[in-house]
């Protein structure tokens, strides 16, 4: 019977003590819930809808999350421990200078429309994402590359301005999948991509359907899931009742660790705490005062205990952070240690800095729960040293975007960070901390265009440091990834080294 | 009578007018550059400029709202920057949501309320009126998300009856589409039931106490045949008036019904359009909002005109 089969998924008392007139009633007007759910079919909750499927034209990680390695693939590819992998190039070298990489490209595989994939493809999609008119959410990824040039269908030559230290990793990433000439500009509503899945429908501010993909090339690698569905829910409340509702089988970023303890108690879920590429910041104007002076900054980073700080904003799930970069990226160093917790050392240093008074600014937070909470307790923490912070909620996207991040006009801000190995913000001219360090740039730049491991290790772990004793911005947290999903589901990432939802591996255990 | 049509109809236009201006100028003052949401973190100066005009963004005021009329009046609705379809379409999906559930909220509140109404000003001062009278103070009191929220717990979380929110779409057969509208179209109808049940409950005794009652009974109509042939229709001017007015009240209490349920109906794409300041989203789906509201008053008029023979002679 129809009602049995979702006995199994669901919480609480049952529904024959509310008697058999109800469960008739219901029964009769077809409402027991649909026939048993095929076990090779999967629904997976995301917080966030993306703003169009094209991962090459848009910012969104939401994008990436829905599409990347389930729709669209790359010449390499980031796997769920971080490393980087050949994917549709088989394979590669690079010429002694690091110049001139030469890649094979794999035989027999094709888009979702039947177009063959090959080296001109693949210059395609190297070229727009770095043309005059791309709008590539990495287009500074691209910027190094001099030309690329397809001598026969199956090589890729990619030569470089300069040597590029992560080349490979940054070809790994959402934004530089590849994509067919003839599909690239409906790409945005019907993605054709090479993947395990082909695009079946979107249901805009509802879900996104993909179907196994029959003439998939990695015959070894086929997936088990014949349908994959991609729900919308921003509320954690809804989250939490369409995955005890059976509605949702997996929801790989659960939004509110509050409600999270109830699931990791059932047994009828699995939960996951992963690592992410989400680096909680707090951002200060280096251009203002006092936040141009260093003395001050370093005060306020030993004013913030970390560790409570992830307790009071995220209940003790995260993982604090020295620097910009998290554990899950090549190179990392734990600079947790260079500023510790010390209020005392820290009112001496404000003291030493012309404010033994402490001062007063203004911190604009997101309305996102974990940013404005994360804002609540630093103003607790920074009070206890005198400073005192005036929280000014600002909308997240339209407010935050034109004030902080447009016009630079703020003192503080708190902000999640999505990409990875982004460190390079840091470099940038006029990003919004308005930090410049001729120091940091040098470190980067050593690290970007190193030729060999050793020293691209060597410099990307001394820029790390350089972040940690200038902090342009308060180190606070790496965001954990708690997946929750139906206790038979196997094959999730539990960690997310780029923001994705692969279900490449994923199936139902029976 | 056809005066009056003409006049109310004309005002209508001229409302609408009025409200498309208005609706531009609130868009206009509106803090956030839509293409710098849109590029967000990874915005820089050169992808931003070029954005921005491909998005229209970069024309005057006045240019963008008359190209914004022009278009509406050749149906066509422009681009949502968010999603990159026509918003046409993308409001037109909506609706399949939206008007469903607005017709079942309706549908569920009038057969609850106009029962519960008569009976309850039929027998005034029995235990079925005082009855009545706490369904209805209770349901006022209740906000319909919040009533949306204890539906979802007990019949999606414990009894895993309905889906907690989310639409399969009409594709999905009707059996499925009816099925994810009745816990909000619930939700919707308590509230609106109430009030629609006391208005009902005191038109109903107004015309009790008339003299045409008092003269049917003693041309020996039974009470009850009283009650539904002559008092009941007459009474129905007043309730039909307020079915109107809560006509908006169900629009925006649709924008927080769908954001609990997760419908994808039009009051959660204004919802995320305004998050994601998708200015022509907005646009045209206040300005449909606001001539839904305009029509559905300008038909409760018409509506008099056919209930009460009494208006017909004025204007």
């Amino acid at each position: 019977m129809a009602m049995a089969s979702r006995t199994g998924r669901r919480t609480g008392f049952h529904a024959a003590r509310l008697g058999r007139g109800l469960l008739v009633a219901a029964a009769v007007l077809g409402l027991g819930g649909t026939a048993q759910a095929a076990k090779d079919r999967l629904v997976v909750g995301m917080p966030v809808e993306p703003t169009g499927l094209d991962p090459t034209v848009a910012a969104p990680v939401s994008i990436g999350q829905v599409t990347w390695q389930n729709v669209y693939q790359g010449l390499t590819r980031v796997d769920r421990h971080g490393k980087v992998q050949p994917q549709l190039a088989s394979g590669w070298t690079v010429s002694p200078d690091g110049l001139v990489y030469t890649f094979t490209l794999r035989d027999g595989v094709a888009f979702h429309d039947g177009t063959p994939f090959n080296a001109a493809a693949a210059k395609f999609s190297l070229d727009r994402a770095r043309g005059a008119d791309s709008t590539n959410p990495q287009k500074p990824y691209f910027e190094p590359i001099a030309s690329v040039d397809a001598p026969d269908a199956k090589t890729l030559v990619v030569t470089l301005k300069r040597p590029v230290s992560d080349l490979t990793y940054r070809l790994g990433m959402p934004a530089a999948v590849m994509v067919a000439s003839n599909s690239a500009d409906a790409n945005r509503t019907t993605p054709v991509g090479t993947g395990p899945f082909r695009f079946k429908a979107w249901a805009k501010g509802d879900r996104v359907e993909l179907e196994r993909f029959a003439d998939y090339w990695d015959k070894a690698h086929a997936p088990a899931l014949a349908q994959v569905t991609f729900r919308f829910l921003a509320d954690p409340q809804a989250q939490a009742a369409a995955l005890r509702a059976g509605d949702v089988d997996a929801f790989p970023e659960f939004s509110a660790p509050e409600i999270y303890t109830d699931f990791q108690k059932d047994k009828k879920f699995s939960t996951v705490v992963g690592n992410t590429e989400l680096k909680m910041v707090a951002g200060m104007n280096n251009a203002r005062k006092p936040f141009n002076d260093v003395r001050v900054r370093k005060a306020l980073m030993m004013a913030v205990d970390r560790k409570a700080l992830v307790e009071g904003a995220w209940s003790g799930f995260g993982t604090p952070i020295g620097s910009h970069y998290t554990p899950n990226d090549p190179g990392f160093v734990d600079t947790t240690g260079v500023l510790p917790y010390d209020p005392a050392k820290a009112k001496a240093l404000l003291a030493q800095a012309g404010y033994p008074n402490g001062f007063t600014f203004t911190l604009k937070t997101p309305q996102m729960a974990y940013l404005s909470r994360s804002g609540e307790v630093l103003q607790a923490m920074l009070a206890d040293v005198g400073v005192t912070v005036k929280i000014e909620p600002t909308e997240f996207p339209a407010k935050w975007v034109q004030e902080v991040f447009k016009d630079k006009a703020y003192d503080m801000t708190v902000m999640t960070h999505a990409e990875p190995l982004d460190i390079d913000i840091y470099a940038r001219p006029n990003y919004y901390f308005n930090y410049n360090s001729p120091k940091f740039n040098a470190a980067y730049t050593a690290a970007a265009t190193a030729t060999d491991d050793a020293a691209r290790t060597k410099a990307i772990g001394e820029a790390q440091r350089i972040l940690a004793e200038e902090v342009p911005a308060l180190f606070l947290f790496v965001m954990p990834k708690l997946g929750v999903w139906s206790a038979k589901v196997e094959g999730m990432w539990e960690s997310e080294p780029v923001p994705s939802n692969d279900l490449t591996e994923v199936r139902w255990r029976d | 009578m056809l005066a009056f049509a003409v006049r109310r109809f004309l005002g209508l236009v001229l409302t609408l007018a009025v409200m498309s201006a208005a609706i531009f100028l609130i868009m206009d003052v509106l803090p956030g550059d839509p293409a710098a949401i849109q590029l967000g973190t990874s915005a820089r100066p050169d992808t931003l400029a070029a954005l921005r005009q491909s998005m229209g963004l970069d024309q005057p005021a006045v240019v963008r709202y008359l190209a914004w009329m022009v278009g509406m009046a050749r149906g066509d609705f422009g681009t949502s920057f968010t999603y990159g379809v026509p918003v046409a379409g993308l409001i037109a999906e909506r609706l399949a949501v939206t008007v469903p559930l607005a017709l079942m909220a309706i549908a569920f509140s009038t057969l609850i309320a106009l029962p519960l109404g008569v009976i309850a000003a039929a027998r005034s001062g029995s235990a079925v009126d005082y009855g009545a009278s706490l369904f209805a103070q209770v349901c006022v009191a209740v906000p319909n998300f919040w009533i949306g929220l204890l539906l979802i717990l007990l019949f999606s979380t414990q009894l895993g009856w309905f889906p907690a929110g989310g639409f399969p779409g009409w594709s999905a057969g009707i059996g499925a589409g009816l099925k994810a509208l009745l816990l909000p179209a619930i939700a919707l109808a308590l509230p609106q039931s109430a009030i629609l049940a006391r208005v009902t409950r005191s038109a109903v005794l107004d015309v009790l106490n008339e003299d045409f009652v008092a003269t049917a009974r003693a041309k020996g109509l039974t009470r009850r045949a009283a009650l539904w042939r002559h008092v009941v229709p007459n009474a129905l001017v007043p309730v039909v008036t307020i079915l109107g007015l809560q006509f908006s009240f169900l629009i925006a209490g649709a924008v927080l019904v769908e954001n609990v349920f997760v419908l994808p109906g039009l009051g959660r794409l204004a919802f995320q359009a305004l998050a994601q300041r998708d200015l022509l989203v907005i646009r045209d789906v206040v300005l449909l909002f606001a001539g839904l509201v305009v029509v559905v008053n300008f038909l409760v008029d018409m509506a008099y005109l056919a209930l009460d023979p009494r208006l017909r002679g004025r204007g």
